[in-house]
């Protein structure tokens, strides 16, 4: 298992989105190294023979019918966006300008 | 009616309306009226973040529409309709939960001010019971913590004690229970956030079966953990909200088709003279002795000791596996975490923050907008969910996880072929002073707490808490937990009734007989100006 540095934890705030300042970046490191190391063990318990459960209970994908039902409205649909426009989410721009 | 109403519980003031002894309209303000002399003032007029100087168990009181829900109740039974069991009931509900006409929060800042088009699978089915809704529930942020000192809102107090935690996620539903704001609440359970605040509150609470109640309409933690549940004081009044709010739903794939009956049924058999002979229960050795207080393993050792005079055939089982089950479950929960969070990206919902420097696009204002609306414990799973899921660990940590899960899973099974029902504390400790773990220098040591309750989790078998007494060292209340086989949610109740009414029994009342004058407690509080009250949000 590999050190956590402030480099990993900016990696991966940067993955997650989420903006974090030098002092957190550190603070951050040292907990998910604590974190890390007390799980650390679940790699080492099952064997190539005990397969992963990806689900508690054995559950086959359940469809429902395939009938017209009553979603929400655009409108309804918009009403807790931060900013809508023509009837559509309305974001900043998506591409940096050079 | 002179006797105290919200002292009742919800199958007697269900009984009570029926006979018309009482009105809905009533019952819910006797029920508001608790909440004003309960919850206190907020504590800073100008900022929601300092929370209220009483329980602040609620975040949003539903005062109108839950006196007009039971204004119709009441006219429907004077015109002789047929009405569900518990209509015109009261409940509070999780503020995890989607409402729509209340505000949902998750108790996040990112969520500050949203509401929900729509409703919720079970908030749909408490209107068509016509349960009145009294309001919203604090919880640790989006249900992330074990005592409700994540709320981005203030802490929740715990009744027993004002400068304790009433445990976590849903400190908040328990707390309203147990100190008589509701006799009902819904909560949800992705590692214990039903069964540790039931447990440290004196009062009741069930994890379902995965699957037994739709989550559509709930916000999603680690979807293949979270379930929601019942929360009260009495294995009964447990049941019957199951009754209600269980069952498939077809808006929810992963719902079960089973129909949710017999629960109640089950709770009033066990109660029944005799109603224990020959059940055979698990001690879990696993779940005992180191970590877990004195008086906890007391009281507990005093209850099986009750199940086995009663007729139980009680035997100690091993559950070899169980150790590794906390590794696990933190890295498959903080990895669904990091995953069913994604959405809150400031586009679709809530709130929006822009980068201090005026540079504008889609990634910077994401990260401004989850930088600001997240609190500190959801940042961290994020961030370690991140790196379990992230390339070159996969293997090593989410997918072993994976594999440790189908080992609890055995281990569960191997014990359900010579047991019925498992057993064991809830929770290794009673309720802790407010502000006393410091995460920052030990993040794991919070996390034990969950201990007991996480292995039904990873396994998706049902369990209930309900109260095995007050720990002799402190005074407060303790937790026992059952568990059973997958789908098997009856036999808890069969089980839980059974212990409840010989508790009842042997102590001479329900725990709630020594519950401390909430009321005066928090006046008392209010008074020394709340010294420490706000030293929990402030973390």
């Amino acid at each position: 298992m590999s050190e956590i540095t402030r480099d990993t934890v900016a990696h991966l705030a940067a993955l997650a989105h989420i903006e974090m300042s030098e002092e957190q970046l550190q603070a951050t490191a040292g907990e998910l190294q604590q974190i890390v190391q007390a799980v650390a063990e679940v790699s080492e318990v099952a064997g190539d023979d005990v397969p992963a459960t990806s689900h508690p209970l054995p559950l086959r994908n359940v469809m429902r019918e395939d009938v017209v039902g009553e979603p929400l409205t655009a409108e309804e649909a918009l009403s807790g966006a931060p900013d809508a426009e023509d009837g559509q989410f309305k974001v900043p721009a998506i591409l940096e300008e050079d | 009616m002179t006797q105290n109403i919200v002292e009742l519980t919800a199958a007697e003031l269900a009984q009570k309306l029926a006979d018309r002894e009482i009105t809905s309209v009533e019952a819910v303000q006797a029920h508001l009226d608790r909440i004003s002399a309960t919850d206190g003032e907020p504590l800073d007029a100008g900022s929601r973040s300092a929370g209220r100087s009483g329980l602040n168990a609620f975040l949003h009181v539903n005062t109108e529409e839950a006196l007009t829900v039971a204004a119709e109740v009441d006219a429907a039974r004077d015109r002789g309709e047929e009405l569900h069991e518990l209509a015109g009931v009261p409940i509070a509900v999780k503020d995890l939960i989607v409402t729509k006409g209340q505000p949902t929060t998750a108790a996040s800042k990112m969520l500050e001010g949203w509401m929900s088009p729509y409703d919720g699978t079970v908030t749909q089915r408490l209107r068509a019971a016509r349960m009145p809704m009294l309001g919203k529930t604090n919880l640790d942020e989006f249900a992330m913590g074990s005592t409700t000192e994540h709320s981005a809102f203030g802490v929740t107090r715990n009744p027993w004690d004002l400068s304790r935690i009433p445990g976590g996620s849903g400190g908040g539903s328990a707390a309203a229970v147990a100190s008589f704001q509701a006799p009902l609440a819904l909560g949800t359970d992705t590692g214990g956030s039903i069964r540790q605040p039931a447990a440290v509150t004196g009062s009741v609470g069930v994890k379902p079966t995965y699957g037994s109640v739709s989550r559509y309409g709930v916000i999603a933690m680690a979807s293949s953990l979270d379930q929601v549940g019942p929360c009260s004081r009495t294995v009964l009044d447990s049941a019957l909200l199951h009754e209600v709010v269980g069952g498939h739903d077809p808006q929810d794939s992963t719902s079960l088709t089973d129909p949710a009956t017999g629960y109640a049924a089950a709770a009033r058999a066990g109660a029944a003279e005799g109603g224990l002979k020959g059940l055979r229960v698990g001690v879990l050795k696993d779940l005992t002795g180191e970590g877990f207080q004195a008086g906890v393993e007391q009281r507990f050792r005093e209850a099986v000791e009750l199940l086995r005079e009663a007729g139980a055939e009680v035997v100690e089982v091993e559950t070899p596996n169980f150790r590794y089950a906390l590794g696990a479950y933190y890295l498959i929960m903080s990895s669904e975490v990091s995953s069913n969070l994604a959405k809150y990206d400031g586009v679709r919902f809530g709130r929006r923050t822009l980068p201090d420097d005026g540079h504008l696009t889609i990634e910077r204002v994401m990260a401004a907008t989850r930088a600001a609306g997240f609190g500190p414990e959801v940042k961290r799973r994020t961030i370690l969910g991140t790196y379990a899921l992230s390339a070159g660990y996969y293997d090593a940590y989410y997918g072993s996880a994976q594999k440790v899960r189908t080992l609890v899973q055995r281990d569960f099974k191997a014990a359900f072929e010579t047991c019925d029902v498992l057993v064991s504390p809830t929770s290794p400790t009673t309720a802790f002073p407010l502000g006393s773990v410091d995460e920052h220098a030990d993040p794991m040591e919070m996390y034990l707490n969950d201990i007991a309750t996480i292995p039904t989790n990873l396994a998706g078998v049902p369990a209930i808490s309900l109260p095995a007494g007050l720990a002799p060292e402190d005074g407060l209340p303790v937790g026992v937990q059952f568990m059973a086989p997958a789908r098997q949610d009856a036999r808890l109740y069969h089980v839980g009734g059974g212990l409840e009414a010989l508790l009842t029994q042997a102590n001479g009342g329900p725990i709630w007989k020594d519950l401390p004058d909430v009321v005066r407690a928090v006046q008392d509080l209010s008074d020394a100006n709340v010294p420490g009250a706000t030293e929990g949000a402030a973390r």
